[in-house]
């Protein structure tokens, strides 16, 4: 019941989102679909997607999508082309892909491969393997260990793309300018600024705890590092990014994101050297579940500090750059405003 | 009585996203938006006891802070837009540089 | 005992309950933006805070207690917050209240003379 009615407000948010012109209600309406669909993982009883969904997807794609549309423009344009073309292709494309799941087994029936030899193992092995109740994070952190490597790489790759397209050098002068004008606006944001003081301590702490209560529920270095970085964003946005680059020094957030993925590189290589496969937990330490807490302590740890150096670096180029480009051509704003 | 406060929730939710789609200026949909997070989070608490998953308040916790926090984030990225009127004090502190 | 526990985490539940769609009602019937964030600031929060209430007489766990006082010391701070910043950010970038000629005009002149 309460299925039906999320799923049937998914499709009914998706069509605005694709009617909507102003690039600013889509991206907040992206925003409440975020915040449904991890309404709905919750519903299919799945917490840790939800969490995900609910840390990325619902916060910190949408803050990034708003600090890109103030730097490119509110209205969407509009072109003109034929749409035929398109819409034969996306057909084609669409009859493919349905044909293709022809083969494969009824969603949900019970003699798919999935449900007769992986699940079953996961379900009743890992407790006696990995020793975590969790059965999410011993998944991702121990069987798929090595995948989970490649999620973190990708995400460190993606801050250098980042880093390499936008960073700025920037001037001392400049970096003046830009604080004396974020002072006398932050003026107002008073009451703002005195809770968001209260609440970035819980956040942080509540971050920690999602780090390390991954084993036991939902959570893990994903979303933990998630959080931890949006609490930094909170501080950036209503301090201003010049008065957060001094609590908190790019360069060093830089060292840590490589340090993260160091650190989990080097657990897999300490355990090649104890004798093991890559990423075989067993042998860190001379009892295996021992071994086992101990590897997805380290590697959930690296992969904390990986997404949150990540999240952050990139939040600091976007707006750091807006901010130059609104800067550096006031008066032509003022044209505008006119 | 926790389905039916469940499914007043869920009425509610589906109230604000009318407004959320509907809504005429920027402000309320902003508004929507904000609503529908702290009904999210009131929806999964809810959820956690009537599925007797009491884990799932740790989300709900999420939630009600990164709610918070987008919501600033819209401010803070819509108040200063070069779209639309900069406030009075920014532009005096313009003039004077 | 029990059944204290149960009437009066249902009293508080479907009070919270009401709350929460007048608030909808109000945030789709009313006129203008600020009529509507009224309606919405103040039944978020006390209705939150009806539902939260609920819950917590119902947990046994000492735990979910906490979280559950956690959540409404989170929304008893962020609600108003919101609400105030949302309220200001409209007024600085001109959204003005219906059937406020007066405030028009000195908005209007406001505007004008900070452009000449």
């Amino acid at each position: 019941m309460i299925n039906i009615v999320l799923l049937t407000l998914l499709v009914v948010i998706a069509i605005a989102i694709i009617r909507m012109k102003d690039l600013f209600a889509a991206v907040m309406l992206a925003g409440i679909y975020g915040l449904l669909s991890a309404s709905f993982f919750v519903v299919m009883d799945a917490v840790d997607v939800a969490f995900t969904e609910a840390a990325v997807g619902a916060g910190i794609s949408t803050l990034l999508m708003f600090v890109v549309i103030t730097m490119t423009g509110r209205k969407e344009k509009s072109i003109r082309h034929k749409p035929l073309p398109a819409l034969f292709v996306v057909i084609i494309t669409g009859g493919l892909l349905i044909y293709g799941t022809l083969d494969m087994p009824y969603f949900g029936s019970e003699d798919a491969p999935i449900h007769n030899h992986t699940s079953p193992r996961y379900i009743n092995d890992s407790m006696q393997e990995i020793g975590i109740p969790n059965i999410v994070t011993s998944v991702l952190a121990s069987y798929r260990a090595f995948d989970t490597f490649g999620e973190v790489v990708v995400i460190f790759t993606a801050g250098i793309g980042v880093l390499t397209l936008l960073s700025i050098a920037r001037t001392k002068k400049n970096d003046e300018e830009i604080e004396s004008i974020n002072d006398s606006m932050h003026q107002q944001h008073l009451v703002v600024r005195i809770i968001a003081k209260m609440l970035i301590p819980f956040i942080f702490l509540f971050a920690l705890y999602v780090q390390f209560h991954g084993d036991f529920g939902p959570g893990g270095g994903f979303q933990a590092g998630v959080i931890f970085a949006s609490a930094i964003i909170l501080y950036a946005m209503l301090f201003g990014l010049v008065t957060a680059r001094k609590v908190i020094n790019q360069i060093f957030i830089q060292l840590i994101a490589a340090l993260g993925v160091l650190l989990y590189g080097s657990v897999g290589i300490v355990s090649l050297m104890n004798g093991g496969n890559f990423f075989d937990y067993n042998v860190l330490s001379s009892n295996p579940i021992t071994g086992q807490h101990l590897g997805i302590l380290l590697i959930e740890w690296g992969v904390g500090c990986t997404v949150a150096s990540v999240i952050v670096v990139i939040f600091f180029n976007f707006a750091g750059r807006r901010e130059l480009q609104q800067h550096k051509k006031p008066s032509q704003d003022k044209e505008s405003s006119k | 009585m926790l389905i039916a406060a469940t499914l007043a929730i869920l009425v509610a939710m589906i109230l604000a996203i009318i407004r959320g789609i509907a809504g005429p200026t920027l402000y309320d949909r902003i508004l929507a938006v904000n609503m529908f997070g702290t009904k999210t989070v009131l929806l999964i608490s809810l959820l956690g006891f009537v599925m007797g998953r009491p884990e799932f308040l740790d989300i709900a916790i999420v939630y009600a802070l990164i709610n918070f926090i987008s919501v600033i984030g819209v401010l803070r990225y819509s108040d200063t837009n070069q779209f639309k009127h900069t406030p009075k004090k920014n532009k005096s502190i313009e003039k004077e540089l | 005992m029990e059944i204290v526990i149960t009437i009066s985490s249902g009293f508080l539940l479907l009070v919270g309950s009401f709350l929460c769609i007048s608030g909808g009602i109000g945030l789709l019937r009313f006129p203008d933006f600020y009529t509507r964030m009224h309606a919405v600031g103040v039944t978020d929060t006390l209705g939150a805070g009806m539902i939260l209430a609920g819950l917590m007489i119902l947990s046994t766990d000492f735990l979910v207690f906490a979280k559950l006082v956690m959540i409404l010391l989170f929304t008893l701070l962020i609600g108003p917050t919101t609400s105030h910043v949302l309220a200001k950010a409209a007024f600085h970038n001109g959204v003005i209240p219906k059937g406020s000629n007066n405030l028009k005009q000195t908005k209007e002149k406001e505007s004008t003379s900070s452009i000449i």
